[in-house]
């Protein structure tokens, strides 16, 4: 059987218990009200007043609620989760464990296996064996291929297989009925399955946020591993203040120099001058049309033009790429040829320029919706005093807004920093510094990719340098968050 | 309305006493579909205090903001009628509703307080319409405004604090300060009070008096003590519709019409 069938027929076997576990909360009920009729039995009297409980058992079909004690203290609902998950957590626990630690157990089984057929192995030797026996095994290699011992070691790693593929739903299932056993003994009119199903909710919870912690931590350390092995090759200071990029040399073994090209500045002042571009394009288009479309654009102009503006999001950064190369680009060539000027047909103003296009809908949107949160009562208010709306937008709704519209820059703005697609289609790939914008310039993120692209050497300069790249993009980026949050507190301070 | 027309008539003072502000006729308010004002005709004299009294949801609220135009902002409302402001057509096509909103202020039910500084926010009116010429006549404005709507002794020392961090009671007398320091003609207020606690409800009625010397004042309220004690003449609105307008003397003494008696006496509403 395999794995996910089996999973499947324990989430089954969840549900059917979850309907066990609803049927005996109502049989545990039913019993007790039945105890309850007989210790004290319902008279009704002629002068009107219940001899019982104040309130009557109609109201909830179950014991009446007099004291909290004989009340039942969980809905039936939660009862029948209770049960269900008991069923089910503990041996998903279990073939997650065991999904981890199987191939280290079956590796070593292997190994000790490896090594009484073959007496002493070298540990080259013996990861070649382990290898073929399991290329072997999983079909990739022909079994005729291999020696005869390895085939015995082939028999063996099946075996295990085998037997594990038996032990593990046994197992599992005996932890479902202990489980089941467990959880069903405990249901009982005042137990509070509620809280224990909420603490497996923050349980839950809690893993997943770890998950999400361990996932950054492993992907920044191994950044920052592969960082200071780069900078084993190439010292910090060159990496931080070099003047000069151009990485292809130092792929030359043996040239003098080689190690000297590998400045970032050129990258970071390119990334700057471009995400400086494309947010004078964005920032004014995206906020104007944000203010326009929340207060002043009727309803129906507002239905047609939000969706319109949104679209633009959709569109993939390569066709963004493509309109720069192809229209914008030659179109600026062309501008500058009519004046007199000889520009390249890549340069950082086109790519800026489509950049901003393409973030519009980041500000735009974003700025929108904190513009309409803004509450009518301010609006009111403003106009009562003799506002006009662009005085009410200036001083009341955008330092209102501001929190909001500076976390939709700043997103924005990562979100330009990160971009690639369309600086290399337009910006191109030539690490020149400069400040002007009209010259080609490239960006971190496009290095990234030059230096990646084709087949590298794992362990050589230029690899590693796309990782301290990478560890430089990212406390930009995080630098850039931190300033989000500290502007947003400061402001959510004074106007909240 | 025939008592409309009655205690005008039967009204004692003649002279300035007897100059209408603000006149409405035929006054019909509808949200959507829904009708929310019926055919009101009232008027409202100069240097005197009117009060709206009625049910929660009989329209009061919806008649104030017809008086500066303020149902424009909402969504499907739509006001039929006139109302005269010193003989001018409040809702003619060609005047200029900023400029009127400028010489009515409000006061709204629930305090809005922007999101600046208490400072910012009374300065806010006399700023936009350029009121002063230095900080010094500024401040003096603030200063007074804050004094006369009883908030000033506890904010004096924190005026660039942001007027949202105050409790409800001192935002509402923020509110009024920010309304009263542009000077407007005419003041709309709409349960000025309803946060407010003796003390400081004491000190609005005052201001209210105070500002009757010089302006026109239309004040809802749910307390009728408060009507009694602040207004001189008084609106009784059920449903909609006016059903008794007079002098608050009259109107509290001998109501004319059993609704009215009712609700004064507390059995409805
Ligand atoms: N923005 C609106 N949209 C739709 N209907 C509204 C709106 N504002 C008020 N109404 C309706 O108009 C009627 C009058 O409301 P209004 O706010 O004027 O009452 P009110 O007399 O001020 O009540 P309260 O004393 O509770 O403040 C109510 O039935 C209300 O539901
Ligand atoms: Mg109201």
């Amino acid at each position: 059987m395999s794995l996910s069938l089996y999973i499947m027929t324990l989430f089954g076997l969840a549900v059917f218990s979850y309907f066990l576990g609803l049927k005996r909360i109502r049989s545990v009920v039913a019993q007790q009200v039945t105890a309850q009729q007989r210790l004290v039995p319902t008279v009704p009297t002629e002068t009107g007043q219940a001899p019982i409980s104040p309130t009557d058992t109609t109201e909830t079909g179950h014991a009446p609620i007099s004291p909290t004690d004989t009340k039942q203290h969980s809905v039936d609902h939660f009862h029948g989760l209770f049960l269900a998950l008991y069923v089910f957590l503990p041996p998903m626990l279990l073939i997650i464990i065991w999904q981890a630690c199987a191939p280290f157990v079956t590796n070593y089984l292997l190994e000790t296996q490896l090594v009484t057929i073959f007496g002493t192995l070298s540990q080259g030797a013996l990861n070649i064996q382990i290898a073929q026996v399991k290329a072997v095994y999983n079909g990739s290699l022909a079994a005729h291929m291999v020696s005869e011992q390895t085939t015995l070691g082939v028999a063996y790693y099946a075996r295990i297989q085998q037997t594990f593929s038996i032990i593990l739903p046994v197992i599992a299932t005996s932890f479902a009925v202990v489980g089941f056993m467990f959880a069903y003994r405990r249901i009982a009119l005042r137990f509070p399955a509620r809280r224990h199903i909420e603490k497996i909710a923050i349980w839950f919870m809690i893993a997943a946020s770890v998950i999400a912690i361990l996932a950054t931590l492993g992907i920044i350390l191994s950044l920052i591993f592969e960082t200071l092995r780069f900078f084993g090759k190439v010292p910090i200071s060159e990496f931080l203040f070099g003047l000069h990029w151009s990485p292809q040399i130092a792929i030359r073994e043996g040239q003098a120099g080689g190690a000297g090209a590998f400045g970032a500045i050129p990258l970071l002042v390119g990334t700057f001058m471009i995400t400086l571009i494309a947010m004078f394009v964005a920032v004014p288009i995206g906020l104007m049309s944000a203010i326009y479309l929340s207060e002043y654009a009727t309803q129906n102009i507002r239905d047609f033009v939000k969706p319109a503006i949104e679209i633009l999001a959709g569109i993939p950064t390569v066709v963004y790429g493509f309109f720069a190369a192809l229209w914008v680009a030659p179109f600026m060539r062309d501008m500058g040829a009519a004046l007199g000027l000889t520009l390249s047909s890549e340069s950082a103003l086109a790519a800026g320029m489509v950049m901003g296009i393409m973030i519009i809908p980041i500000i735009s949107s974003l700025s929108d919706d904190v513009i309409n949160a803004v509450p009518q009562s301010l609006r009111d208010g403003a106009a009562a005093l003799g506002a006009t709306k662009s005085e009410t937008v200036k001083q009341v709704i955008l330092p209102a807004a501001l929190p909001g519209i500076m976390s939709a820059i700043l997103l924005a703005i990562s979100r330009a920093i990160g971009e690639t697609m369309i600086v290399v289609m337009a910006a191109g790939v030539a690490a020149n510094l400069t400040a002007n914008p009209f010259e080609a310039v490239t960006t971190v993120t496009v290095q990234i990719v030059v230096l990646l692209t084709g087949d590298q050497e794992f362990d050589s300069a230029k690899t590693l340098a796309a990782f301290a790249l990478g560890l430089l993009l990212f406390f930009m980026t995080l630098a850039l968050n931190i300033l989000a949050l500290r502007i947003v507190r400061k402001y959510s301070e004074n106007y909240e | 309305m025939t008592e409309t027309d009655k205690t005008v008539k039967t009204h004692k003072t003649p002279e300035a006493e007897d100059r209408v502000k603000i006149k409405a006729r035929r006054v019909n308010v509808f949200y959507g579909a829904a009708q929310a004002l019926f055919d009101i005709d009232l008027d409202m004299r100069l240097n005197q205090v009117t009060a709206l009294i009625g049910p929660s949801g009989c329209g009061k609220s919806t008649f104030l903001r017809c008086l500066n135009r303020m149902n424009d902002v909402i969504d499907g409302c739509r006001v039929e009628g006139d109302i005269y402001m010193d003989n001018q057509n409040v809702y003619d096509e060609t005047l200029d509703v900023v400029e009127l909103r400028a010489r009515i202020g409000m006061v709204f039910q629930k305090p809005n307080p922007f999101p600046k500084s208490i400072y910012d926010n009374v300065a806010y009116g006399p700023r936009i319409h350029g009121m002063t010429q230095n900080k010094e006549q500024l401040d003096h404005i603030v200063k007074k405004s804050l004094r006369r709507a009883g908030l000033w002794d506890e904010v004096k020392d924190r005026l660039s604090d942001t007027g949202s961090g105050l409790s409800g009671g001192q935002q509402q007398r923020l509110c009024i300060a920010r309304a009263i320091a542009v000077n407007p003609e005419v003041l709309l207020m709409d349960e000025p009070c309803s946060a407010l606690d003796p003390v400081a409800t004491a000190v609005i009625e005052n201001l209210i008096h105070e500002l009757r010397q010089r302006y026109t004042i239309v004040i809802v309220t749910h307390s009728m003590h408060q009507a009694a004690r602040v207004s001189q003449k008084t609106a009784y609105f059920h449903l909609g519709e006016l059903i008794e307008y007079g002098d608050t003397s009259d109107i509290f003494t001998r109501p004319q019409h059993e609704q009215t008696e009712a609700y004064i006496s507390g059995k409805i509403g």
